[in-house]
C-alpha cells in the first residue's frame, strides 16, 4: 500500500516537473520572441496556468484523500467556490507579505502580483487540492508532526521549499552585476520555481528513505 | 590555563583591537611621497641637444595676483547645473562668455575638508587616515604652494576656516579664522569673511587672498541640496564673486600682469548632504579660472571638462612662477598657459614633466618601464631638438609644427604619468590586511567556541594553552610563517607595513597566530570529542531545533557571509531589513500555532513523535506544564484591563503590525548606494514646503513617545520627561525646524541653546535617578524591581537624549522602535517564553534594522554631525564627539539597553542574565569594530 502511494506520488510528481521544463520551450513554438528572461510575466501566467491544471487534474486522477462520505453537487460546487475564494485571499496576502518586505507598492505592482499568484500556486494550490479548503487541516499539517499520509508530508515539503527558494531568489537582488535576471521579480520567481522543483523531486525521495519512521496516525 | 570569563573576554578583545589595527593600516592606502629633502632642487634647466640653453631660471610668473575662492561643499551642478543658471547668474555669464576656463574637478575620496585642502595646495592625494585627523589638523610639513609663495616672498592673505590656520601656522601676513566645526550657523561664518573683503580688496599689499566659505557645507549638513537655503546663499556667493571680480578689472594695468580669480570648491556634497565617500555628486566639484589674459573663446559654449583636483596645485604654481610643489601628482591645465609664446609653454610643460618623472621614479620601482615615463623621455629629447632649432633663428613653419607636436606628446605623458602615480595611492598592503585579517578571524572563531562555557554557570575557561605551546605543530606554524614573512618581505615590489616593523615584533605576531591557531585546533578536538560521546542522542537534539532557532542562527551566519561581497556591504540595511522581516514571519507563525492549536497539542505531538527523547527535554516539558499555572496567574495580573479574546487577536495582529512598521520605516529614509535616490519620507519632510506637515508629526511622535515610555517611570521622571519632550519642541520651533503655536515673528532663528541646555538638564537628571535605583538594588537592597525600574529610567533618559539629537523627521523613527519594543514584549516574548538567547539575538537584529532605519549607511557620508552641535555654542571635541556617536548608534544603544532591562524583569535565571551582558557587551565591541572597517 504504502510504496504503491510512493510510487504514485513520484510519477505525479515527475509528471508535474516535466510540464513546468516544457513551459519554458513549448510557448516559443506559438509565440514570437518569447524567453523566459525577456518576456517573463507571459512565461508566469502560462507556468502558473499550467500548474494549476495540472494539480488540478492529478488531484482529480489520483484522489490521495478519498472522502469517505458522498458529498451532493452543492456541497461540492461550494467547495470549489471557497477554494476560489481561498486561492485569491492567498494571492492577496501574499502581495501584501511582498510589499511589506520592500517590494514597491505602486509601480511594478503587476509584476509583484503576478509573483504572489505563482507563489500561490506552488503552495496554496496544492492544500487546496489535498486538504481542500480547511484551516484547521492546514494548520495541522504545517505544525511538526502534523502529517497524516505521505501526501501530507510531500504537501510540506514542496510548499516550505517554494517558499524557501522565493526567499533565497531574494539575495541576488542587491548585487550589482547588473544581470537580466536581477531584475524584479524574475529572481524571485525563478527561486520559487526551482524550490518548487526541488521539493517535488526531494519529497518521494525522502518519504522512500524515512519510511520506516513515518508512522501515521489516522484521526 | 584557566582563566575567568572577564580576563578571557579582556585578552580578547585586546588581541582583536591589534588586529584589527594591523588589518586598518594595510587598508588605508599610503599617500605617494618623495624622499625629505632639505634644500630645494634648483629648477630643472630647458633641454637642448648639443648646446645648453640659456634658460636655466624658473620662468616669471603669469599673473600678479590671485583671489582663490573656496567654498565649501561646491558641488558642480550648483553651478553648471539648473541651479548656477537660477542662482548664480554673474558666473553662468563669465562660464558661457569666455573670460574663463571651466572644468569639473574630480576630488578623490575622502571627500572631507582637510584632505581635499591638502589636496588643493601640496597637488597630492592624501590618504584616508587624513579625513580621521580632520578634527585634529597638524601643521602640514610637505612641500605645498604657501610654502612656496611665502619663500618667495609673496605676501598671503587668508580668511575662512581656521583649519587652513592650522595648517599654515605661520603662512599668512594677515588671517581671521572662524571655526567650522558649528554646523548649524550658516550665515556668521561666512559674514565672518566678507566683512574684510572691501578693506583688502581696496589695498595693493598682496599677492594672494584665500577665501574659504563654509556656509554651504553647513546648509548641506544640516538640511540637504535641495534645502530652500542653498539658493539664497549660491546668490551671495555669487555677488561676492562679481565684486571680487569687478575689483581686480579695476585694478589692473595697461602694463602690469593679468589678476587670477580662482571659483572652486573642496568636495561636493551627497544627496543627503553628507560628505566624504565617492558618489558623483561627492567628488564633482566645479573650478573656474578667471582672468582677462584668457581670450575671450568664440563660438558656442561647450560643457566643462573634467579634471582632477591635484591639477590645480601645478596650474597655480606655474602661474605665480613658483615651482611645483614636489609631491604633486597633478599635471599642468594647459588652457591657462595659452597665452604665452610657445617656447615658454613648452617650458612649463617640461617643468611639469620632470617633477612628475621624479615622483614616479621614487615610488614606483620598475618606472623605466611605464610608458608615461618613456614618453617623456622620448618627447624630452624632441624638445631639445625644438631648442636647438629655434636658439639658430630657425623661424619657420617647421617649427611651428614641431613645437606643436612636442607640446601634443608632452600633454599625453603628463596625463599618463599622473594617471600611474593616483593609481599607486590606490593600492592597498595585502600583506598587512591578511595578517589582520587572520588574527580577527581567530579572535572570532576562539570567542564562538568558547560561548557555550561562557553561559554556564561556572564563567571559566580552560585554555590549552600551555600543550598546544609545546606541540609540534606550533613550532612548525611559526617556521613556516616566518619563512613566508621573509619571501614576501625580501620580493616585495611595494613596501609593506608588515615588513617595516622590527623582526623582533613580527615573530612575535607570528608566534600570536600560531599560537592562536593550536588554541582553536585543541578546543575543536575537545569539542568534537564531547559530540561523539553522546552520539545516540545525536539525532533526537537534532530534532529539538525549533524553526525559530534555525531561522536566528542561519540568519546571523548568512549575514556574516554576505559580508564577504561588497555590494552586500554597501546594502547592508537590506540584509537586515529582510531578516528582522523573516522574524517576525515566523513569530506569526508560532503565534498563530500557540492560539489555534494550542500548547498542549504541539508538547503532546512532540513527546509522542519520538520516543527516544533524552530525559532532559522531557525534564524540559515536565517544567513547562508545572510553570503554566503560575505564568497564567501573572498573565492574568498583568493584562486586567484586556479580556482574553481581545488579547488573543492583539497577539495575532502583532507580527503584522511590526511588519507595517517596518515597511513604513523603510521608506522613511533609502539608504545604501542603489537606491539611495529613490524619494523618500524623509525627504519630502524637510522640504520647506511641508514645514505644517513635518510640525504636527513631531509633536504627535513627541507625545507617542511620552505615552510609551512613562508607563514604568516613578512619578517624578514622568514629570521631567514631560518638560524635557516638550524642549525638544522648543528646541526644534527655536531652529526653525517646526512652527510654535505662539511664535508669531521668526525673525531672530536663535541656535536654541537654551533650549537644548534645558533638556540636557533633563536627561542628567533622569539618568542620574536610574543609576541611583541601579545602585541602591545593587548594594543596599537587592531587590530585583527597583533594578529593572532603574535600568528602565536609563532606557527613557537615553530615548529622551534621542528625541532631542535625532533629527525632526527621525522622531518617527524613534516612536516605531518604542511601540515595536513595547508590543513585542507584551505580546510576543512574554506569552511565548523564548530563552535569553534567543531574545538577545532579536534584540540585536532589530537594533541593526534600527541603525538603518535611521538613515545611516555603511558609508562615512551619512553621519549626521549636526547632532554633535546641539546645545554647544562652540565646538568642543569630547562632547561633540559623544553626541554625535549616541547620535550615530541610537538604534542599536537603545535595544541594547531595552534588552538589559527586559532581561533584568523577566529575572528567569539570574546566572543566565549575567553571561548574556557580556555577550552583548563584547557583541556590541565587535560590532562597533565590523562597523569601523567597513566603513573606511
Ligand atoms: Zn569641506
Ligand atoms: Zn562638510
Amino acid at each position: 500500500m504504502k510504496d504503491t502511494d510512493i510510487k504514485r506520488l513520484f510519477y505525479a510528481h515527475l509528471f508535474c516537473v516535466f510540464s513546468i521544463i516544457l513551459t519554458t520551450f513549448i510557448p516559443s513554438l506559438f509565440l514570437e520572441e518569447f524567453s523566459v528572461l525577456e518576456t517573463h510575466l507571459t512565461w508566469l501566467c502560462i507556468c502558473s496556468i499550467c500548474v494549476t491544471i495540472l494539480n488540478v487534474a492529478l488531484y482529480l486522477l489520483v484522489k490521495p484523500n478519498p472522502s469517505s462520505k458522498r458529498s451532493s453537487i452543492s456541497h461540492k460546487i461550494s467547495r470549489v467556490l471557497k477554494s476560489c475564494v481561498y486561492f485569491s485571499i492567498s494571492c492577496l496576502l501574499y502581495h501584501a507579505i511582498i510589499v511589506l518586505y520592500g517590494a514597491p507598492l505602486i509601480e511594478l505592482m503587476l509584476e509583484t502580483f503576478l509573483f504572489a499568484v505563482i507563489l500561490s500556486t506552488f503552495t496554496t494550490l496544492p492544500c487546496l487540492c489535498l486538504l481542500g479548503p480547511n484551516i484547521k487541516a492546514w494548520l495541522r499539517v504545517f505544525t511538526k508532526n502534523g502529517a497524516t499520509s505521505i501526501w501530507d508530508n510531500s504537501l510540506q515539503i514542496t510548499t516550505v521549499s517554494s517558499v524557501i527558494g522565493a526567499w533565497l531568489g531574494a539575495f541576488p537582488i542587491p548585487l550589482d552585476w547588473e544581470r537580466p535576471w536581477q531584475v524584479w521579480p524574475i529572481s524571485c520567481t525563478l527561486g520559487a520555481t526551482c524550490g518548487y522543483v526541488a521539493g517535488l523531486l526531494i519529497s518521494p525521495v525522502w518519504i522512500y528513505r524515512n519510511r520506516k519512521q513515518l508512522t501515521y496516525k489516522s484521526r | 590555563m584557566r582563566l575567568g570569563s572577564g580576563a578571557f573576554a579582556a585578552c580578547c578583545v585586546v588581541i582583536e583591537v591589534l588586529g584589527v589595527a594591523v588589518f586598518l593600516r594595510g587598508f588605508f592606502p599610503v599617500s605617494v611621497r618623495s624622499a625629505f629633502r632639505v634644500q630645494p632642487l634648483p629648477p630643472a634647466p630647458e633641454p637642448a641637444a648639443g648646446m645648453s640653453s640659456n634658460w636655466t631660471q624658473l620662468p616669471p610668473p603669469r599673473f600678479r595676483k590671485v583671489v582663490i575662492m573656496l567654498v565649501d561643499g561646491l558641488r558642480g551642478d550648483f553651478v553648471f547645473g539648473s541651479k548656477g543658471v537660477q542662482f548664480m547668474p554673474y558666473t553662468t555669464y563669465l562660464v558661457e562668455k569666455g573670460f574663463s576656463h571651466s572644468f569639473i574637478a574630480e576630488a578623490k575620496p575622502p571627500t572631507v575638508t582637510l584632505p581635499r585642502i591638502k589636496a588643493l595646495m601640496t597637488g597630492s592625494i592624501p590618504g584616508f587616515i587624513d579625513a580621521v585627523m580632520n578634527f585634529n589638523s597638524p601643521v602640514l610639513l610637505e612641500d605645498n604652494l604657501i610654502g612656496q609663495a611665502k619663500a618667495a616672498g609673496k605676501r598671503v592673505i587668508f580668511y575662512g576656516d581656521d583649519t587652513w590656520i592650522k595648517l599654515f601656522p605661520k603662512h599668512f601676513v594677515e588671517y581671521d579664522g572662524t571655526t567650522s566645526f558649528f554646523v548649524s550657523d550658516f550665515r556668521e561664518v561666512d559674514d565672518n569673511i566678507t566683512r574684510h573683503l572691501d578693506n583688502v580688496l581696496k589695498r595693493e599689499d598682496w599677492d594672494m587672498l584665500i577665501l574659504h566659505y563654509l556656509g554651504l557645507d553647513h546648509i548641506g549638513h544640516i538640511s540637504g541640496p535641495h534645502s530652500p537655503m542653498v539658493g539664497p546663499k549660491l546668490k551671495e556667493m555669487d555677488y561676492i564673486l562679481k565684486k571680487i571680480h569687478i575689483s581686480l578689472l579695476s585694478k589692473e594695468r595697461e602694463a602690469s600682469l593679468p589678476h587670477l580669480l580662482v571659483l572652486c570648491g573642496d568636495h561636493g556634497m551627497s544627496e543627503t548632504g553628507g560628505h566624504g565617500a565617492s558618489s558623483v555628486e561627492e567628488v564633482s566639484t566645479p573650478l573656474i579660472l578667471i582672468s582677462s589674459a584668457f581670450q575671450r573663446k568664440s563660438g558656442n559654449f561647450q560643457p566643462p571638462e573634467h579634471v582632477q583636483q591635484t591639477d590645480l596645485a601645478a596650474t597655480l604654481a606655474v602661474g605665480l612662477g613658483l615651482p611645483i610643489p614636489k609631491n604633486s601628482v597633478g599635471s599642468l591645465l594647459f588652457p591657462v598657459v595659452e597665452g604665452a609664446t610657445m617656447r615658454e609653454q613648452l617650458r612649463f610643460l617640461h617643468l611639469n614633466s620632470v617633477q612628475l618623472s621624479r615622483l614616479l621614479q621614487e615610488n614606483v620601482p620598475m618606472y623605466e618601464k611605464d610608458p608615461g615615463f618613456q614618453q617623456f623621455k622620448v618627447t624630452e629629447k624632441l624638445h631639445g631638438n625644438w631648442i636647438k632649432l629655434y636658439l639658430e633663428g630657425n623661424n619657420s613653419e617647421v617649427l611651428l609644427n614641431l613645437g606643436r607636436k612636442v607640446l601634443k606628446q608632452y600633454l599625453n605623458a603628463l596625463k599618463t604619468m599622473s594617471m600611474s602615480l593616483s593609481k599607486q595611492v590606490g593600492q592597498y598592503d595585502m600583506y598587512s590586511m591578511m595578517i589582520g585579517t587572520v588574527i580577527v578571524l581567530e579572535v572570532l572563531i576562539l570567542l564562538l567556541l568558547s560561548t557555550p562555557k561562557a553561559l554556564c554557570q561556572k564563567a571559566e575557561f580552560e585554555i590549552p594553552l600551555w600543550s598546544s605551546l609545546f606541540s609540534l605543530l606550533f613550532y612548525l606554524m611559526v617556521l613556516v610563517l616566518s619563512a613566508v614573512h621573509v619571501i614576501v618581505c625580501t620580493s616585495a615590489e611595494r613596501s609593506c607595513y608588515f615588513c617595516s616593523v622590527s623582526w623582533l615584533m613580527a615573530v612575535g605576531v607570528m608566534m600570536l597566530i600560531s599560537a592562536l591557531l593550536c588554541v582553536i585546533l585543541c578546543l575543536l578536538a575537545n569539542v568534537f570529542e564531547n559530540v561523539k560521546l553522546p552520539a545516540k542522542n545525536s539525532a533526537a537534539s537534532g530534532s529539538s531545533w525549533s524553526g525559530l532557532d534555525l531561522l536566528i542562527l542561519f540568519g546571523t551566519l548568512g549575514h556574516v557571509l554576505s559580508l564577504g561581497a561588497s555590494s552586500f556591504i554597501e546594502e547592508e540595511h537590506q540584509t537586515w531589513y529582510f531578516l528582522v522581516n523573516t522574524l517576525c514571519l515566523a513569530l506569526g507563525h508560532e503565534i498563530c500555532r500557540n492560539h489555534f492549536l494550542g500548547k498542549d497539542f504541539d508538547h503532546n505531538l512532540a513527546v509522542e513523535g519520538d520516543f527516544q527523547k533524552d530525559t532532559k527535554k522531557v525534564l524540559q516539558y515536565r517544567n513547562d506544564s508545572v510553570d503554566v499555572p503560575e505564568y497564567d496567574k501573572v498573565h492574568k495580573m498583568s493584562s486586567l484591563e484586556l479580556p482574553e479574546g481581545c488579547e488573543k487577536w492583539l497577539g495575532l495582529a502583532t507580527p503584522w503590525l511590526i511588519l507595517i512598521c517596518c515597511r513604513l520605516l523603510r521608506s522613511f529614509n533609502q539608504t545604501g548606494v542603489q537606491w539611495a535616490h529613490r524619494p523618500d519620507f524623509g525627504h519630502w519632510l524637510t522640504s520647506s514646503d511641508h514645514k505644517a506637515e513635518l510640525s504636527v508629526l513631531a509633536f504627535l511622535s513627541l507625545v507617542m513617545i511620552f505615552i510609551l515610555v512613562q508607563r514604568r517611570c516613578s512619578p517624578v521622571s514622568k514629570v521631567a520627561m514631560a518638560l524635557g519632550l516638550l524642549g525638544v519642541y522648543c528646541y526644534r520651533a527655536a531652529f526653525g525646524n517646526v512652527f510654535l503655536p505662539w511664535q508669531r515673528d521668526n525673525k531672530d532663528i536663535s541656535k536654541g541653546i537654551i533650549e537644548a541646555r534645558f533638556v540636557y538638564v533633563f536627561v542628567l537628571g533622569i539618568l542620574f535617578t536610574g543609576t541611583k535605583d541601579l545602585l541602591k538594588s545593587q548594594f543596599v537592597s537587592a531587590d530585583v524591581n527597583i533594578k529593572s525600574r532603574g535600568l528602565w529610567e536609563i532606557h527613557s533618559g537615553l530615548v529622551l537624549l534621542a528625541a532631542l539629537l535625532l533629527r525632526p523627521h527621525n522622531l518617527p523613527v524613534l516612536v516605531f522602535s518604542l511601540l515595536i519594543q513595547a508590543v513585542m514584549t507584551k505580546f510576543i516574548w512574554k506569552p511565548l517564553k523564548h530563552d535569553a538567547a534567543q531574545i538577545t539575538i532579536m534584540h540585536y537584529w532589530f537594533g541593526q534594522a534600527f541603525f538603518y532605519f535611521q538613515g545611516n549607511s555603511n558609508n562615512i557620508a551619512t553621519v549626521d554631525i549636526s547632532a554633535g552641535f546641539v546645545g554647544l555654542d562652540h565646538y568642543i571635541e569630547v562632547p561633540a564627539m559623544f553626541l554625535t556617536a549616541f547620535a550615530t548608534y541610537v538604534g542599536p544603544i537603545l535595544w541594547a539597553i531595552h534588552l538589559l532591562s527586559f532581561l533584568s524583569s523577566e529575572n528567569n535565571s539570574r546566572s543566565f542574565c549575567g553571561g548574556e551582558e557580556l555577550e552583548t557587551e563584547e557583541k556590541t565591541e565587535n560590532s562597533v569594530g565590523e562597523w569601523l572597517d567597513k566603513s573606511l
